[in-house]
C-alpha cells in the first residue's frame, strides 16, 4: 500500500515536472491570436484566413521562427456572434497574452473588439476591405478603405465606362450604408442628378431577388448607361448573381460593380451567366506574378486541395502576417507599445509587384484593380491605378469628415480635427 | 499611346498598299491578304482596349475568310497566343475544361495541335469589346439560314444603328421571309427613322411603333413630345407630336398591365417557396403537434442531396436534379424518421423540450454537414432547361426556374393530398392525428403511423431543399434562414390544415411582393409581420381553424 502510494506520488511529481517543463517550453514561443469565426454565417469567409495565418506561422516557423523563439497560434472560435467576438478577444489578451491578433471579418465585430483592444493594449490585424471612418492606435487597416476600393471603382465606371446612372444595391449593415453615403456625395458632387441615383437595401441572407432584379432593369431602360455598385455582403451574393443571369441582364447592358464578391464567393456560383460583371479589389487570384504564383502554390500545398482558390482578404492576411514580423524584428521584441512604434513606416511586398507600407494613420498602401469575372470563376484585370493608393481613414467627401485627419506618429489622435485642431472621439485620451 | 496609332497608321497604309497591288500581282494576292491578316491579329497582344476596337475593325473590314471565327473566338474568350513564339491561336474549347488547348490556326481554321494552358496567353476582351464583337459579328449572323440566329442578330444590330447596320437592315428587309425577324426589322428601321428630317418618315415610323411594348421605344417617343430648354418642342411637327404622344400613352398603358402580372407572378413564385418549405412543416406540425425546429436542417440536406446527386453524375447535369427530387425525399424521410425514433417520440406532450431538443438537434445537423462538407458555399448547377427566361412579349418575361418552382410545388402538394386521401397510410395517419386512443383501439399501429407520418413531412422538407438549392446558396445555414417563414406560413394557414398553408403562402408571397417596391425588402417584411400578428389576434387559429372534433383534442 505504501509503496503503491509512494508510487502515485512519483507519478505526481513527474506529471508537474512535465507540465512545468512544458510551461517553460511554451514561455520560449510568441503566442499569436487567430480571431476568426469558424462556425455560424461567416465561417464562410473567414476560415480560410484562419488558414491563412496558421500557413504563414508554419512557414515563419520553418524559417527559424522570430527573435529565436518558434510561433504558436491561439486559434479561438467566436462563432459570428459579435458580442462574443469581444469575450474571445479578451480571453485572448488576457489569459493567454498573446502578442499579436489577427482577426475579424464584418465590420461590427471590429466594432465590437475595439473597446478590448484599446483597454488591454493588444494589437489588432484587420484584414478586411471596410468602410473607413476609423482608426484605432490598437489597429493597423491591411484591408482596403473606401478611397482604395469604392471610389476608384465608381470612378473607372464614369470614366471608361461612361455610366450616367447608377443603382446602389446593398445589404442592410454599417458598411454599405457608409459606404454608399460616401459613394453618393461623390457622385453628387461629379454632377449626377438625384434622380439617377437610386440606393437600395436588402436584408442580410436575402433570397428573393426577382422584383429587385426587374427593378433594376426597369430602371436601367431610361436611354442613359446604367450600372449597379452592390455592396451586398455574404450569402445574399449567389441568389443575386443567378437572378442576374436569369433575367439575362449581361454585363455589356447593366454592368455589376461588386465590392464583397471575390474568387471564394463565386466558387459557389455557376459562372458562365456572369461573365463581364465587375469587381474591384486589391488583388486577385490571376495577377500572374512570381510572388503570387509562389503564394498560391504555397497555399495549395498547405490546404492539400488544388483547386481553393485565393483572394483579396488572404492577401491582406499575408501583408499584416509580414508586416508585424518586419516590425517586431525592427524592434527587437514582441512588446504591443514598441510594435506600434516601428509600424508606421514599415514597408513588405505584396503579391502584386508592389509595396505595402504602413501610413500614419494605420492603413497601408495598396494598388487597386478592376476585374471583370470569366467564365471560370477568376477575374480578368481590365484596369488598375497607375501606382499604389495611400489608405484614408476619413472620407474627403463627406462634408462630416472633411476636416479630420488620422495620425499616430506626430499627432498621436486617430480623429483629430484640423479646423478646430482638436482630438475626439475614439482613443481621447 | 500616340506612336501606337501611329504605327497602326503605317501599318493600314501598308495594307491599303498591298490591296491595291493585288492586281497586279494575282497570284500572290491570297497569302499576302493572310499575311496582312495576320499583322493585324497579332498586334491585338499586347494592345489597349482602344486600338482592339481598332483593330476589330481592321479585320472586320479585310474580309478574310476567317473573320467570323477569328471574331467568334474572341468573344468566346478562345483566343490565345503562344508565349514562345508570339503566334496566335484559336482554342477549341475554353480553358477551364481542360488544361491542355486544341488549337487551331487562325488562316486555315485547321488543327494545329494542341499546348498546355501554362503555355499560352488569353487575348483579354472587356465589356465594351464584347459588345463591339456582338454587333460585328451580328452583321454575319443577318444571312444565317436560321430564323432565331437572324432575329439574334437584329437585335444585337438595334443596340448600336449606326448607318451602316442601318444600311445592312434596309438590304436585308426586302428579302427576309420569317415574319418575326421582319417585324423586328421593321421596328428597328422605324426607331432609326424617327430622327428623320422627313415629318412623314416620323409619322409613319411613330405608326410602325405604336404596338411595341419596348422600353427605348417608349423613351424614344417620351422625347419627342418633351419641351428643349429653349421652350419649343423637340418635335416640330404638331401631328407628329400628337401621334407620339398618343402612342406613347398607349404603350404605357399596356406596360403597367404586364407589369401588374409580373408581380402578381413573383407574388406566386415567393409564395410556392413559401408553401413548399411550409407544407412539410404542416404534417409535423399540423397532424403531429411538434414543434419541429430541425426542419429548416432538413431542408439543408435535401440541397446537399441534390450536391451529392449531382457530383455523383458527373457529365448528366441536364437529368441529375431529377434523380436527385427522389434521393432528397429519402435521404430526408430516413433522417426525420431517424430523428422521431431516437429522441421526438420520448417527448409527446411536451412540446417546449421537443422544441429545445430539435433546436439542438437542428445545430449538430448543421455543423455535422459543415465538417462534411466545409462551410463553403456548394454549387448546384442549373440545367440548361431550367436557366433563362420564358419571353412572352417586350414588357413580359418569366424565368424559367421560377416557374418550374411554381409547378413543382403544385405536383408536390396535389401528391400530398391524394397521399393523405387516399391511401391506407394518409387514411391512418389522419385516423392517429384526430383520435390516437381509437385508433389504437382499431389496430392501428400507432408508433408507426408517429414515424412514418414524420418520415413524410421531413421527405418534404427534402424536396423543398431540392428547389432551394436552385435558387440560393447550399451551405450549412441554409435552414435557419427558412425555418421562421415556414413556422409563420403554418400558423397563419391554420395549424394542421394543407388547404390553409396554401393559401397563407401564396398570399404572403403575393403581399410581400405588392409592399416591396414601395416599402423596399426590410421595411415590406416588417409590415407582413405586423399584419400577420394583428390577424393572428383576430383569429388565434389561422385562416383555416381545425374544425369539429379534432379541434378538442389540441
Amino acid at each position: 500500500m505504501r509503496y503503491k502510494g509512494m508510487r502515485t506520488a512519483g507519478l505526481m511529481l513527474a506529471i508537474v515536472m512535465f507540465f512545468s517543463v512544458m510551461a517553460k517550453a511554451q514561455d520560449e514561443t510568441i503566442k499569436i491570436g487567430i480571431l476568426h469565426s469558424l462556425s455560424g454565417t461567416m465561417a464562410i469567409s473567414e476560415t480560410t484566413l484562419k488558414d491563412t495565418i496558421l500557413m504563414m506561422i508554419a512557414e515563419q516557423n520553418k524559417k527559424g521562427g522570430l527573435l529565436g523563439k518558434k510561433l504558436e497560434a491561439v486559434v479561438v472560435d467566436p462563432a459570428s456572434n459579435w458580442p462574443l467576438f469581444a469575450e474571445k478577444a479578451q480571453e485572448l489578451l488576457e489569459k493567454d497574452k498573446v502578442a499579436v491578433v489577427f482577426g475579424c471579418w464584418t465590420s461590427v465585430s471590429r466594432k465590437s473588439v475595439l473597446p478590448v483592444f484599446e483597454k488591454d493594449d493588444g494589437l489588432l490585424f484587420y484584414p478586411v476591405q471596410y468602410e473607413g471612418e476609423e482608426s484605432s492606435k490598437n489597429v493597423i487597416y491591411t484591408g482596403a478603405a473606401p478611397n482604395q476600393q469604392a471610389i476608384p471603382a465608381v470612378e473607372y465606371l464614369m470614366n471608361e465606362v461612361g455610366v450616367k446612372r447608377w443603382v446602389l444595391e446593398g445589404t442592410d449593415y454599417v458598411y454599405p450604408r457608409t459606404t454608399n453615403k460616401i459613394l453618393e456625395a461623390f457622385l453628387l458632387a461629379k454632377g449626377v442628378k438625384p434622380e439617377d441615383i437610386s440606393i437600395n437595401y436588402t436584408p442580410f441572407g436575402y433570397s428573393d431577388w426577382q422584383a429587385r432584379v426587374a427593378a433594376i432593369k426597369k430602371f436601367g431602360s431610361a436611354g442613359k448607361k446604367n450600372a449597379v455598385v452592390s455592396t451586398i455582403n455574404g450569402d445574399a451574393n449567389v441568389p443575386f448573381y443567378k437572378e442576374l443571369g436569369n433575367q439575362k441582364i449581361s454585363a455589356e447592358d447593366i454592368p455589376v460593380m461588386a465590392f464583397s464578391v471575390g474568387e471564394e464567393e463565386l466558387s459557389g456560383v455557376d459562372t458562365k451567366p456572369l461573365v463581364g460583371h465587375l469587381a474591384a479589389w486589391n488583388y486577385f487570384e490571376s495577377i500572374n506574378t512570381p510572388a503570387n504564383k509562389a503564394f498560391i502554390q504555397q497555399w495549395h500545398t498547405f490546404i492539400k486541395n488544388p483547386k481553393r482558390t485565393t483572394n483579396d482578404p488572404m492577401e491582406a492576411s499575408y501583408i499584416g502576417f509580414n508586416l508585424w514580423v518586419k516590425a517586431v524584428q525592427k524592434a527587437g521584441t514582441t512588446d504591443v507599445e514598441k510594435v506600434l512604434a516601428v509600424l508606421p513606416g514599415t514597408e513588405t511586398p505584396n503579391l502584386t509587384g508592389s509595396m505595402a507600407k504602413v501610413l500614419p494613420n494605420h492603413h497601408i498602401t495598396k494598388p487597386v484593380y478592376i476585374g471583370e469575372i470569366r467564365a471560370d470563376g477568376q477575374f480578368d484585370v481590365v484596369w488598375k491605378t497607375p501606382g499604389t493608393v495611400p489608405g484614408e481613414a476619413w472620407s474627403r467627401y463627406l462634408p462630416s469628415d472633411k476636416d479630420i485627419t488620422a495620425d499616430w506618429v506626430t499627432l498621436k489622435c486617430g480623429n483629430y480635427n484640423k479646423a478646430t485642431k482638436t482630438c475626439s472621439g475614439q482613443n481621447y485620451k | 499611346m500616340k506612336k501606337h496609332f501611329l504605327w497602326l497608321g503605317v501599318q493600314w497604309l501598308f495594307f491599303l498598299l498591298l490591296c491595291a497591288s493585288r492586281s497586279a500581282f494575282p497570284l500572290y494576292a491570297q497569302s499576302s491578304s493572310d499575311a496582312n491578316f495576320l499583322v493585324s491579329l497579332g498586334q491585338l497582344r499586347d494592345a489597349s482596349f482602344d486600338d482592339k476596337e481598332k483593330i476589330i475593325d481592321q479585320l472586320a473590314q479585310s474580309g478574310h475568310p476567317s473573320v467570323r471565327a477569328v471574331l467568334t473566338a474572341f468573344v468566346e474568350d478562345r483566343l490565345y497566343y503562344r508565349n514562345q513564339d508570339q503566334k496566335i491561336f484559336i482554342a477549341r474549347q475554353g480553358a477551364e475544361d481542360a488544361p491542355t488547348l486544341n488549337l487551331l490556326d487562325p488562316i486555315t481554321l485547321k488543327g494545329a495541335g494542341s499546348a498546355s494552358s501554362d503555355n499560352l496567353s488569353r487575348i483579354l476582351a472587356n465589356n465594351h469589346l464584347r459588345r463591339v464583337l456582338q454587333t460585328t459579328l451580328a452583321r454575319y449572323g443577318l444571312s444565317s439560314p436560321d430564323a432565331s440566329i437572324r432575329l439574334e442578330s437584329v437585335q444585337d444590330m438595334e443596340k448600336d444603328l449606326d448607318e451602316e447596320n442601318v444600311q445592312l437592315l434596309r438590304q436585308r428587309i426586302s428579302v427576309e421571309t420569317d415574319p418575326a425577324v421582319k417585324k423586328e426589322i421593321a421596328s428597328a428601321l422605324a426607331l432609326d427613322s424617327l430622327g428623320s428630317s422627313d415629318a412623314q418618315a416620323r409619322l409613319a415610323a411613330v405608326s410602325t411603333l405604336r404596338g411595341s411594348l419596348r422600353q427605348d421605344v417608349l423613351n424614344k417617343l417620351e422625347a419627342m413630345t418633351e419641351k428643349s430648354p429653349d421652350g419649343s418642342f423637340v418635335e416640330v411637327n404638331e401631328q407628329v407630336r400628337q401621334a407620339a404622344a398618343a402612342a406613347a400613352k398607349s404603350i404605357t398603358r399596356r406596360r403597367a398591365f404586364y407589369s401588374g402580372i409580373e408581380t402578381l407572378f413573383f407574388g406566386l413564385s415567393l409564395g410556392s417557396v413559401l408553401v413548399l418549405i411550409a407544407i412539410g412543416l404542416a404534417i409535423t406540425f399540423g397532424v403531429m403537434g411538434v414543434i419541429n425546429m430541425a426542419h429548416g436542417e432538413l431542408m439543408m440536406i435535401g440541397a446537399y442531396t441534390t450536391y451529392v446527386v449531382q457530383v455523383a453524375m458527373p457529365g448528366h447535369g441536364e437529368t441529375s436534379i431529377l434523380v436527385a427530387i427522389p434521393a432528397a425525399f429519402l435521404v430526408a424521410a430516413l433522417i426525420g424518421i431517424l430523428i422521431e425514433r431516437t429522441i421526438i417520440r420520448f417527448l409527446y406532450g411536451r412540446p417546449l423540450e421537443t422544441l429545445l431538443a430539435t433546436f439542438g438537434v437542428s445545430l449538430i445537423l448543421q455543423q455535422l454537414v459543415r465538417s462534411i462538407f466545409t462551410a463553403l458555399n456548394r454549387s448546384v448547377e442549373t440545367p440548361a432547361w431550367m436557366s433563362g427566361t420564358l419571353q412572352l412579349n417586350d414588357a413580359l418575361s418569366i424565368t424559367y426556374n421560377r416557374l418550374y418552382i411554381v409547378i413543382f410545388t403544385l405536383l408536390v402538394f396535389a401528391a400530398l393530398l391524394v397521399v393523405l386521401k387516399y391511401t391506407r397510410m394518409g387514411l391512418e395517419i389522419r385516423a392517429v392525428s384526430q383520435n390516437r386512443a381509437m385508433a389504437k383501439a382499431m389496430g392501428i399501429r400507432s408508433e408507426w403511423v408517429d414515424a412514418m407520418t414524420f418520415g413524410l413531412g421531413s421527405g418534404i422538407a427534402g424536396l423543398a431543399g431540392v428547389a432551394l438549392s436552385q435558387l440560393t446558396n447550399v451551405n450549412p445555414n441554409l435552414g435557419q434562414s427558412y425555418i421562421i417563414d415556414s413556422f409563420l406560413v403554418v400558423v397563419f394557414g391554420g395549424v394542421g390544415n394543407l388547404w390553409g398553408s396554401m393559401t397563407g403562402g401564396m398570399s404572403m408571397g403575393i403581399v410581400n411582393e405588392l409592399l416591396e417596391p414601395y416599402a423596399g425588402a426590410v421595411l415590406a417584411k416588417i409590415f407582413v409581420l405586423i399584419a400577420l400578428i394583428l390577424f393572428i389576434q383576430v383569429r388565434p387559429r389561422g385562416l383555416f381553424p381545425p374544425t369539429g372534433r379534432a379541434s378538442e383534442n389540441q
